[in-house]
């Protein structure tokens, strides 16, 4: 049986092994169609790679490392994320590569080529996996033709596929991939015909770009529209677009160029081509009998068909959970260049000024009315930046995301996370905060006389350098005894932040976090080294994006709790006069506007919490080693420190393991005295890897459980290159 | 009776058809069981497996070298009972350190393909046994000794 068969050669029985993609291109030949050379790689191809190296099983052990329902969204883009990278760093065996090579030098030697997607279950009218599988356009040399098919394959198990398979119910061990391999038709006009308009089914719709249809099938370019009568055949009406952009071929690859003017006030078809364009589509349909969407392109205006399948009306967002609102976060670099824009000059300075503005007014002056408006003012401000924390902040964090993949793909690096590295940035908000909580801990350590004071619960009355240090560490970031940060007194009579600097001072200095940056600065190099002169800034500003998408990752929550911090202010504030009214005039305290206002807002503000509050099931379980995601690499072994609630930071000793339910920015100033991390949220560019990683200690993620099955004083080992935790003393 | 190169023959095809052993080792007297992907020399002298240093099954080979491995053809059907052959490796177990571990790592990896990244980790230590005897159960009570010899 041949594993690569000609678009000319194949016959009914090849339908599933070459995906409906390729059977349909096939098809469409026999009629008569005029389609580009093509070449079909079938699922068997894929099957006996996956076979062969070994990768088939490790694809599965992946998968299986927690129950797919389980996975947050961010865990299936990490293990998406090591799958594609297996795929980049595993070679094929050698008898596969060369009968490879030969088919394509007997069909598409010396021609560029499309190296399209397939898969078995694509395109099935009832289930629609267009564009959840990539294609290449414009590639290249025999050898580039056949990494980019790696690169295909791997689609197979990207976020959104895994998703979408998971959501049609398709079994995940069954699934493989034909390529399809298509002479490049460059042309000069492109775009798609869809025989029937989803919304008016008399009607079809034509939509057109200069240049190569990427960038209309992507969304980056807005196409000229064209609305056609299905039973006349005639054009209804045209809707031009603001032409400005197209996407030529450009060296291995595609890119996005500025209009020529001479096109730009010209639309890419003229009447009579649109009704050529319509007619082919419909002359589909005829073929396969259901109504079409077809990808076509005029080369010095000979028409090509490249690509038809059934419409699918768009899948049934009615899935409950809101991973698949997650996919929408993949954003276009160009995208997230605006994105990045607005959230330097507008967002962030605004939070700060919110937070500064808050800050200043005197909440003792207020009368009980005049606090209970500003309570509510706040909370409405508050609600506000969490809003736009979501919507704007959330999204951007795709940008290291996309760098993480560029890197991959450019570097093969032996660790899919090493992209990381690269991000490093010492000027964040929360590793700022630890360097001045080490410098206060240093006066401690050299200051036997302060320390004897501290440690006797008398905090020095004379003004010191320490004590003007501290008094601007809280300023700044608050007593450390509120969940958010920049917030104080949130817990009387407790003072965590000298508990925890005693904690500090009592040992020796630990790692600071700046020590990664010769390696950063190589790795840097060596992945600029990579691109070609004229594609290195592109690549440079793709770096810079993702800097500062992972810097903000951590910073906006410092950010939003000093705002947080100031309606906390404001509540405790209520809270205190409240207590002193009962004070002087007893129970006999009439509920007014500030009690009643407290009383709501407790009710509301049940419902979150970064801290887990199921109660522990009275069946005893004892864990012994658990699995989750290695997320920082190292072993380490300590005692847990399970965080409960907040409070429970200020008892953090040296040397003991975090493990928390999810750790937030406002919590990782126990990180200096930590020997590992351990969180229960899974992902490798949570807070607690990303911390973890700056100060090198070993982490695990996506331990379902974690706070409830290891108990604080557990002996327990973090192996963070595997991803496990091992749990207790070693008697049977 | 089955001649020596015969029975090595029936130990290589079985070392080279099941990929999973059961390890046993013993704490304070107290033995303890842990199933483990294997590789098996060609020779017969030595069968290796990989393990998290954290693992109990390690810190009892480390407290006393001697082990058992068994291995074994069932598929859990009855026709086990006359098809089946399961072997009992006697030896002594070590970790493998220095320039012999990347080499015998090769070899394991070349075995166990998908564990590459489990292999490979710092923390997993490459455990060597090597052999003392071997007992062959075959036919469902038929019971051949093997003893390595220097």
């Amino acid at each position: 049986m041949n594993l690569i068969v000609p678009a000319s050669k194949v016959d009914d029985k090849d339908s599933k092994r070459i995906g409906g993609k390729g059977y349909a291109l096939a098809s469409l030949a026999k009629k008569g169609f005029n389609i580009p050379e093509t070449l079909c790689v079938t699922k068997e191809v894929y099957n006996e790679y996956v076979t062969r190296t070994g990768l088939r099983e490790r694809i599965l052990l992946e998968l299986h490392r927690k129950e797919f329902k389980e996975m947050r969204w961010e865990e299936i883009w990490d293990c998406a994320t090591r799958i594609r990278n297996m795929f980049l760093r595993t070679p094929m065996p050698a008898e596969l590569e060369a009968s490879l090579k030969d088919a394509i030098a007997s069909r598409l030697s010396g021609k560029s080529v499309v190296v399209r997607s397939s898969a078995p279950e694509e395109d099935a009218a009832s289930s629609s996996f267009a564009g959840l599988h990539e294609s290449y356009l414009n590639i290249e040399g025999t050898d580039a033709v056949l990494e980019h098919i790696r690169k295909v394959w791997a689609s197979l198990w990207s976020d959104a596929a895994l998703l979408y398979r998971q959501e049609i119910g398709l079994d995940v061990e069954k699934s493989s991939m034909a390529v399809v391999l298509q002479e490049i038709v460059v042309g000069d006009r492109s775009g798609v015909a869809f025989t029937e308009n989803p919304n008016d089914r008399s009607q079809g719709v034509i939509e057109s770009v200069y240049g190569l249809n990427q960038g209309l099938v992507d969304g980056e370019i807005e196409p000229d529209r064209w609305i056609m009568d299905r039973m006349k055949k005639k054009i209804i009406t045209h809707i031009p677009a603001k032409r400005k952009q197209w996407i030529i071929p450009f060296k291995n690859g595609v890119q996005l160029s500025p209009l020529p003017d001479t096109m730009s006030n010209q639309p890419p078809l003229s009447p009579k081509e649109a009704h050529n364009v319509f007619a082919l589509a419909m002359k589909a349909e005829d073929f396969f009998k259901t109504p079409q969407d077809v990808e076509w392109t005029f080369r010095d205006n000979d028409l090509f068909v490249l690509q038809s399948r059934p419409i699918t009306t768009a899948s049934s967002k009615t899935s409950e959970d809101n991973r698949s609102w997650y996919l929408s976060l993949h954003r276009s670099f160009e995208n997230l260049k605006g994105l990045r824009k607005k959230i330097e000059e507008d967002l962030i300075p605004g939070m700060i000024a919110e937070a500064n503005h808050l800050a200043e007014i005197d909440l003792a002056i207020l009368s009980d009315h005049n606090l209970s408006e500003e309570i509510k003012r706040r909370w409405e401000i508050n609600h506000k930046w969490v809003n736009i924390y979501w919507e704007e902040f959330i999204p951007f964090a795709h940008g290291v995301r996309l760098f993480g993949q560029v890197y991959n793909d450019v570097m093969h690096p032996e660790d899919p996370y090493e992209f990381i590295d690269l991000l490093t940035r010492t000027d964040m908000a929360s590793l700022e905060r630890n360097r001045m909580l080490e410098d206060l801990a240093a006066h401690i350590r050299n200051d036997h006389h302060l320390r004897e004071q501290l440690k006797e619960g008398r905090y020095p009355d004379v003004e010191l350098v320490f004590t003007r240090k501290m008094d601007n560490f809280i300023k700044q970031f608050g007593d450390l005894t509120c969940a958010v940060t920049g917030g104080k007194q949130c817990v009387l009579g407790t003072d965590p932040l000298v508990k925890i600097l005693l904690e500090m001072a009592a040992h020796p200095s630990t790692a600071s976090a700046d020590r990664k940056s010769n390696r950063t600065a190589a790795l840097i190099e060596k992945f600029l080294n990579q691109f070609d002169e004229d594609k290195r800034s592109e690549a440079n500003e793709m770096l810079e994006l993702a800097r500062t998408s992972y810097q903000l990752r951590d910073d906006d929550n410092i950010y939003l709790g000093r705002i947080e911090a100031q309606l906390m202010a404001a509540i405790q504030a209520a809270r205190h006069r409240l207590e002193d009214q009962k004070q002087k005039k007893g129970d006999a305290v009439e509920p007014n506007v500030l009690s009643e206002l407290l009383a709501d807002l407790d009710h509301r503000a049940k419902t979150s919490s970064p801290y887990k509050n199921t109660p522990s099931p009275t069946l005893e379980i004892k864990p012994r080693q658990l699995i989750g995601q290695p997320a920082g690499p190292g072993i380490s072994r300590g005692k847990a420190r399970v965080i409960q609630q907040h409070t429970d930071l200020s008892d953090f000793k040296f040397g003991e393991v975090l493990v928390c339910d999810a750790v937030d920015p406002n919590m990782t100033f126990v990180i200096p005295l930590a020997s590992g991390v351990v969180e229960r949220r899974g992902g490798m560019l949570i807070h607690g890897a990303i911390i973890a990683r700056e100060y090198g200690l070993p982490c695990v993620t996506g331990i379902p459980d974690a706070t409830e099955l290891i108990k604080t004083g557990n002996e327990i080992t973090v192996d963070g290159y595997l991803g496990i935790v091992t749990v207790g003393p070693e008697e049977i | 009776m089955e001649k020596t190169e015969e029975i090595k023959k029936r130990l290589k095809d079985l070392f080279v058809s099941q990929n999973l052993a059961v390890l046993a080792t013993h704490q304070d007297g107290q033995p303890y069981t842990s199933l483990v992907a294997f590789a098996a020399t060609d020779d017969l002298k030595h069968i290796f497996f990989v393990t998290p240093r954290a693992t109990r099954k390690f810190a009892n080979l480390t407290a006393d070298s001697r082990v058992a491995v068994l291995v074994n053809s069932s598929i859990n059907q009855p026709s086990d009972f006359h098809q089946a052959v399961s072997v009992t490796v006697v030896g002594s177990a070590e970790e493998i350190n220095g320039p012999e571990r990347e080499q015998h790592l090769q070899n394991y990896v070349a075995k166990h393909p998908h564990l590459v990244d489990f292999a490979k980790s710092p923390t997993c230590a490459l455990v060597r046994v090597t052999a003392k005897s071997y007992y062959m159960v075959k036919n469902f009570q038929n019971v051949m000794e093997l003893h390595i010899t220097e």
